[in-house]
């Protein structure tokens, strides 16, 4: 010890006469306290920056998406002329020039010859009124001569003029409809036709090349079904290799192989996981294509080594005490794990599988790969139906050319967002129900 | 091979008249019971108490020339010890001396370690431990172990003790496990504080008394022979007493080997004593004769406190 401390209180009652090493200590601890104050305000920096990326990413997202939560539709009265439907074939009717034209004739308006003036209407209107009109007339054929409402969605360009997307201060040849349109949906919302309300096509239908009539549940239900496969095969296996690894396994050199190759898989780029799985699940194994069976399995492999090492961190972290306790009242290895050792690892490989089967669920470079690109406008009614999942859905839309789907994409980020967040709520609540049984 | 019967069929001398529990007819574990009989107060004299002449059992577990390595790593070099039963034995010596070793290789606790290996001739009752068609697993329901550092279940405190039976299937139904749990707390001294609160996590009771919880968990499968690891060196003055005062009542009914670090408690709780140095025994007798007498120069070192 050569030099003093300075006074615990005297600190700030040092003299001007105080000697040169209590100054040295004094001036040795201002720095101190100012390295611990700097070291701090790093760590805030870094935390306000990261936050402000998150925040900028949500506003942008729900910004741009919170538009297709709600809709306009139109309804009108229109006589089904039977010089126009042939019973026979019904399919074959233009119920869309028909309605087209009862929209012009209810506006007061009349039809040229060239059938412009009800091909402009035509244009404002989704391809959903004529379709819901045809489904009606098969099932009661005695509607023919009659006049019935029907209704439907607005096109996804008169949809975004009554949202304020296009106005009439743009020059004309700029916006995708002219001004006579434009009169024209200004006329039918005057009319009390146009109604607003919340997108439930988005929720209820599949995909479409139609962006006012297509929808995510499709998607959802392929998401679900898949992330459902890759989860009964990603957490048994792993979570029995992770055991098998940890508590029976001899340590040796083949161990000690299989531990490092594990760790290197979970590092292994999602595309060759796709390659693989075009490769062997539908080549070899000749699984169905597109299929969230198949989808399932090439995401399971991907978070099987995620799964894996999160479970036997869980096992490691379990105190050697508990092992210890159950060997010695006589319990046998298979009974120690079971008993003991993997209950109080549960919220550990709960949280690590459900974090591996979240990343999972946005995975979309090895599902485009074994075909769950293509336009998918059924939903799958099994694993082995050809499907589409959100991401996918999501990459498909971004390509789009047709404005209503720019934000339709970013309402289906807001939906995977919103399906991930149910997924990690889910592994909070498995957490506590696992951890209160101690 | 009656090394395994024995256990299997294991009936409970735990359910003795002395110590039935009266659950014939309120069939619960939580009624009303009657107080325990005061104890007297232990007795904390440095020098052997008045149990150093006491007569001890017949040889139980019988050692000789064991070797233990750890890989290439050898902790017991040639040890040839008897070990009486119903009696206390310790096992004394600095630190790293092979204590724990020797005394796991008795329940072989050491086939848990991978790199652990033993070689030479372990008998108990007269049979080979080591034989192969010894299941470790019944060994170790017969040669119970407490550790150093308390380590219940984190169970309630019933399923703490009701394990052992449990997966050994000792009870036919509900009535005999709950008369097995309490005969078993009650052997432990330990039914009095919990009789009310057997639900609640092993783990929220003190130190001692997860101790003396432990003890009874070892206690609940009826072994006959009970190491135990340092046992109250992690525990306060008074805690360990009470260890102490049980350690002498569990006595007359098993064999039981202690590893401790106190010469004093050595010297008040065991009739047998063997001095461990570097992997070897150097001394082995009777506890009076140890402390009052060692043959062995570094025997006489390490008692009096010049190493250790
Ligand atoms: N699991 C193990 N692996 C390798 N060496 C061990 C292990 N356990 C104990 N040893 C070694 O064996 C020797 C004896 O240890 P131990 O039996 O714990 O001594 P004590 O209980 O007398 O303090 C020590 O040198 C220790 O380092
Ligand atoms: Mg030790």
């Amino acid at each position: 010890m050569t030099e003093a401390l300075p006074p615990l209180a005297g600190l700030r009652a040092a003299s001007p006469a105080a000697s040169a090493v209590q100054v040295a200590a004094e001036r040795r601890l201002k720095r101190r306290y100012a390295a611990e104050q700097r070291f701090k305000w790093y760590g805030r920096l870094a935390i306000i920056l990261a936050l402000s990326f998150l925040a900028v990413l949500l506003t942008r997202i729900v910004g741009q998406g919170y538009t297709a939560f709600w809709t306009h539709s139109v309804t009108t009265q229109v006589r089904i002329d039977p010089a126009r439907v042939d019973r026979s074939y019904i399919e074959g009717t233009n119920f869309d020039q028909m309605i087209a034209e009862a929209v012009l004739v209810r506006l007061g308006g009349r039809d040229d010859p060239e059938g412009l003036a009800s091909g402009q209407i035509r244009r404002l209107l989704s391809p959903d009124l004529g379709l819901n009109l045809l489904v009606r007339v098969r099932e009661d054929p005695s509607l023919i001569g009659r006049t019935v409402t029907v209704g439907g969605a607005v096109s996804d360009e008169a949809d975004f003029y009554f949202k304020g997307g296009i106005t009439r201060e743009q020059p004309e040849g700029d916006r995708p409809l002219s001004n006579q349109q434009l009169d024209t949906l200004d006329r039918l919302q005057a009319e009390g036709l146009v109604r607003s309300g919340f997108n439930t096509t988005l929720f209820t239908r599949t995909d479409s090349t139609q962006p006012e009539i297509a929808g995510l549940l499709g998607a959802v239900i392929g998401s679900a079904l898949t992330i459902l496969v890759a989860a009964l095969l990603a957490v048994p296996v792993g979570v029995l290799a992770a055991l098998y690894l940890e508590e029976f396994s001899p340590r040796n050199r083949l161990t000690q192989f299989i531990e490092v190759n594990i760790n290197n898989l979970a590092a292994v780029p999602s595309i060759v996981y796709g390659l693989l799985g075009v490769a062997v699940i539908l080549n070899t194994f000749g699984l169905p294509r597109a299929s969230p069976l198949a989808g399932g399995m090439v995401l399971s492999l991907m978070a099987m080594p995620t799964v894996i090492i999160a479970t036997r961190s869980a096992l490691k972290a379990v105190p050697p005490s508990i092992r210890e306790a159950a060997f010695g009242v006589g319990a046998s290895r298979t009974q120690t794990v079971f008993h003991h050792v993997l209950p109080l690892a549960m919220p550990g490989v709960m949280t690590g599988a459900i974090l591996a089967l979240a990343k999972a669920l946005g995975e979309t470079a090895p599902l485009l790969l074994i075909g769950m690109v293509a336009f998918t406008p059924s939903i799958p009614s099994g694993p082995t139906d050809a499907a589409t999942v959100l991401p996918v859905q999501i990459f498909l839309w971004n390509n789009a050319s047709e404005r209503g789907f720019e934000e339709r994409t970013a309402a289906a980020i807001l939906v995977l967002l919103l399906f991930m967040i149910c997924m990690n709520a889910l592994a909070i609540t498995l957490r506590r129900r696992f951890e209160r049984r101690w | 091979m009656s090394l395994l019967n024995r256990a299997v069929t294991a009936d409970t001398t735990l359910l003795a008249p002395a110590v039935q529990p009266p659950h014939a007819d309120n069939s619960g574990v939580d009624g009303p019971l009657p107080p325990e009989p005061r104890r007297a107060a232990p007795t904390l004299e440095i020098h052997t108490g008045p149990q150093a002449g006491a007569a001890v059992g017949a040889v139980k577990v019988s050692a000789r020339d064991v070797n233990v390595f750890y890989g290439d790593k050898q902790a017991i070099f040639d040890v040839s010890l008897d070990i009486p039963d119903r009696a206390v034995t310790a096992f004394i010596g600095p630190s790293g001396c092979g204590k724990s070793t020797f005394l796991r290789t008795m329940n072989r606790m050491n086939d848990t370690i991978p790199s652990a290996r033993t070689t030479g001739s372990i008998t108990m009752d007269g049979e080979d431990v080591n034989a192969r068609d010894v299941d470790p697993v019944v060994l170790r329901a017969r040669v119970g172990m407490v550790f150093q550092k308390p380590n219940p279940f984190p169970k309630t405190i019933y399923e703490n003790v009701a394990y052992g039976p449990r997966i050994h299937g000792l009870a036919r139904g509900k009535s005999e496990l709950d008369g097995i749990v309490e005969a078993s707390l009650r052997k432990a001294g330990l039914w009095n504080e919990v009789a009310d609160r057997l639900d609640q996590p092993g783990t929220s009771l003190s130190g001692g008394q997860q101790q003396r919880l432990v003890i009874a968990r070892a206690i609940s499968v009826s072994p006959e022979v009970i190491l135990m690891d340092e046992p109250s060196s992690a525990l306060d003055p008074i805690a360990t007493a009470r260890i102490e005062e049980l350690i002498d009542e569990l006595r007359g009914q098993y064999c039981i080997v202690i590893v401790t670090h106190s010469m004093s408690q050595a010297a008040r709780v065991s009739q047998k004593t063997a001095f461990f140095h570097l992997g070897r025994v150097v001394e082995a007798g009777p506890t009076e004769d140890i402390f009052t007498n060692p043959r062995d120069k570094r025997t006489q070192d390490y008692i009096t406190g010049r190493f250790g």
